[in-house]
């Protein structure tokens, strides 16, 4: 579970974050969708220990991510930032084999090996194994580090937009990933998005934000619904219903 | 296969090594030995010392045309060195114990790096501002280290004037051993952290998520990068583009920035430059130039070409 208690990020003038409090229980796909800036990446940055928390407190599985080792958290927890930043010279079968990192220090073993080549295999980098990072296209790239954040083999894995770059036939497939990591595997998955309509497939909770707040929080069908819309992203659009889900004419 | 590029970088760093031994001996075979024993240790450890902390700045600071030179730790390591002989008279500094002085003057750096560029990498600076800051924290510390020597009497200036150029040539017996005992340690510790120096490369933000504790291990891969300088600018004075240059070339040959194959093809390649460009300009150009200036010079190019390329990509 991950308790989330009256947290405030101040940056500078700016306030990212207010007296934000959330409760995610184990299990299932959390989706935080929100206009820019409305502090989604934020949140998700503070979750995962990567800034100093200010205000409140944030705890993983009754870990506090303030005073609990990094080590430690870093096998309960898996993060994966937007447009991070990817050293050269490194190929992709390392780069995924960095997953185990928190596990192992570095020696890996079979078991190891196997878990990278089967999280190779199902983002679809087989082929792209050993070729360096820097000579493929920023999709491709995306992929192997959602890879890495997968063979981490954490029971929270919090991802910041991970279907930039990539193309429809990818994004569907990896939205299926993580819907089957949450069904099958039982991980709790957090994950910001912008195509609100993939939220309305996949998740089993959406969490609406704007401007540091939580303005709307539950199933799929509760919050996405016109005036909600209206009011977290500032426009009119209209809802149809498509085989029981949501479908959100957003581009309209 | 990389392995067997660190076995041929072995190989022949070893025959460059006897040869430097062996090449031209005459006269007094015992004392002559003797002496390019010592010459062949500090040779040695400078190149090693330069060419690990190079690899583990780099790192730190995620730029490949960065040495811990550039960024003017060495400038700070003369400053030290200035401020003990204005402080203590000529006489003072030359009765101190090297050895003593040496630690001191290391302590005194590795304080003073950690202080100035601790708060700097927690955040990663882009590259551009990271050149800036060590250019201009460089020049300070040099002219800081020039005020000093006009204000000290021109005997005091003597003293110290011959430890702020590069000398390869000077051997000093007396540092041989509290140096060799720096690099050997500073070497095994950064040795046992090879994998994660790989994670580290990944930027503070991944870095994190796969568990390392970020300050915790800046401050401590920045204390041995100080160190290491430290060592290698008391032996043979400030070199700025060597580390630059050996590890690009490491790079080259292993293509690869994983530390477990970089950090001793880079130590490998200090070697073989270091001892070849010795024995080239000693027993074929006749001493002609010093190997200072020219590995300074081929390094400067190297530099460039880096800078050029990368901003072309």
């Amino acid at each position: 579970m991950i308790e989330i208690k009256n947290i405030s990020l101040r940056l500078g003038d700016t306030q990212i974050l207010e007296d934000v409090s959330l409760t995610m229980p184990k299990g299932g796909l959390t989706a935080l969708v929100g206009p820019n800036g409305a502090g989604k990446s934020s949140l998700l940055s503070l979750i995962a220990r990567l800034q100093p928390l200010q205000s409140g407190s944030i705890s993983v599985d009754g870990l506090p991510v303030d005073t609990t080792p990094s080590r430690r958290l870093a096998k309960t927890l898996a993060i994966l930032r937007q447009d991070p930043a990817v050293a050269s010279r490194l190929k992709v079968r390392e780069l995924v084999g960095f997953g185990r990192f928190p596990h192992q220090r570095g020696r890996i073993d079979d078991n190891d090996l196997r878990l990278i080549e089967a999280a190779l295999q199902q983002f679809g980098l087989t082929d792209l194994a050993d070729r360096f990072l820097d000579h493929l296209s920023g999709g491709q790239r995306q992929r192997a580090m959602v890879a890495m954040a997968f063979c981490q083999g954490t029971d929270y894995m919090l991802l910041d937009e991970p279907l930039n770059n990539l193309d429809m036939l990818f994004a569907r497939q990896l939205m299926r990933d993580l819907r089957a990591a949450a069904d099958k595997d039982k991980r709790t998955v957090i994950v910001v998005l912008h195509d609100i309509n993939h939220a309305a497939v996949y998740a089993d909770r959406i969490v609406a934000m704007k401007a540091g707040r939580i303005v709307a929080d539950g199933a799929p069908a509760e919050v996405l619904q016109p005036d909600v819309l209206a009011q977290v992203f500032g426009y009119d659009m209209d809802v149809i219903d498509v085989g029981g889900a949501p479908l959100v004419l957003h581009h309209r | 296969m990389p392995d067997k590029r660190l076995l041929i970088l072995a190989a022949v760093a070893l025959a460059v090594a006897a040869a430097f031994m062996t090449v031209g001996l005459r006269g007094n075979i015992g004392f002559a030995l003797e002496l390019r024993a010592v010459r062949l240790l500090t040779l040695i450890q400078v190149g090693v010392a330069i060419a690990i902390s190079t690899v583990v700045f780099q790192t730190v600071t995620a730029n490949r045309v960065l040495t811990p030179q550039i960024m003017g730790l060495d400038a700070l390591y003369l400053f030290g060195q200035m401020a003990l002989v204005l402080t203590l008279g000529s006489v003072g500094y030359v009765a101190l114990d090297p050895r003593l002085k040496f630690a001191g003057e290391s302590v005194l750096m590795m304080a003073m790096a950690l202080m100035l560029f601790l708060p700097m990498l927690r955040r990663r600076f882009d590259i551009g501002l990271l050149l800036l800051t060590g250019v201009v924290l460089g020049v300070l510390f040099r002219s800081l280290a020039m005020l000093v020597a006009r204000v000290i009497d021109p005997n005091e200036f003597a003293v110290v004037q011959g430890s702020s150029f590069a000398d390869f040539n000077t051997v000093r017996p007396d540092l041989v051993a509290i140096g060799l005992v720096v690099t050997i340690v500073a070497g095994a510790i950064i040795w046992r952290l090879r994998h994660m120096l790989d994670i580290v490369a990944l930027g503070a933000d991944s870095a994190t998520g796969l568990g390392v504790d970020w300050t915790r291990a800046l401050a401590g891969l920045l204390l041995l990068v100080a160190a290491l300088v430290a060592v290698s600018t008391a032996l043979v004075g400030p070199v700025t583009f060597f580390g630059l240059l050996v590890v690009a070339l490491a790079e080259r040959i292993i293509d690869s920035r994983r530390h477990r194959l970089l950090l001793p093809a880079a130590m490998l390649t200090a070697i073989i430059v270091l001892l070849g460009g010795q024995m080239v300009l000693q027993h074929m150009l006749g001493g002609a130039a010093t190997l200072g200036v020219v590995i300074e010079f081929v390094g400067g190019l190297v530099f460039l070409a880096m800078l050029i390329t990368t901003s072309k990509r």
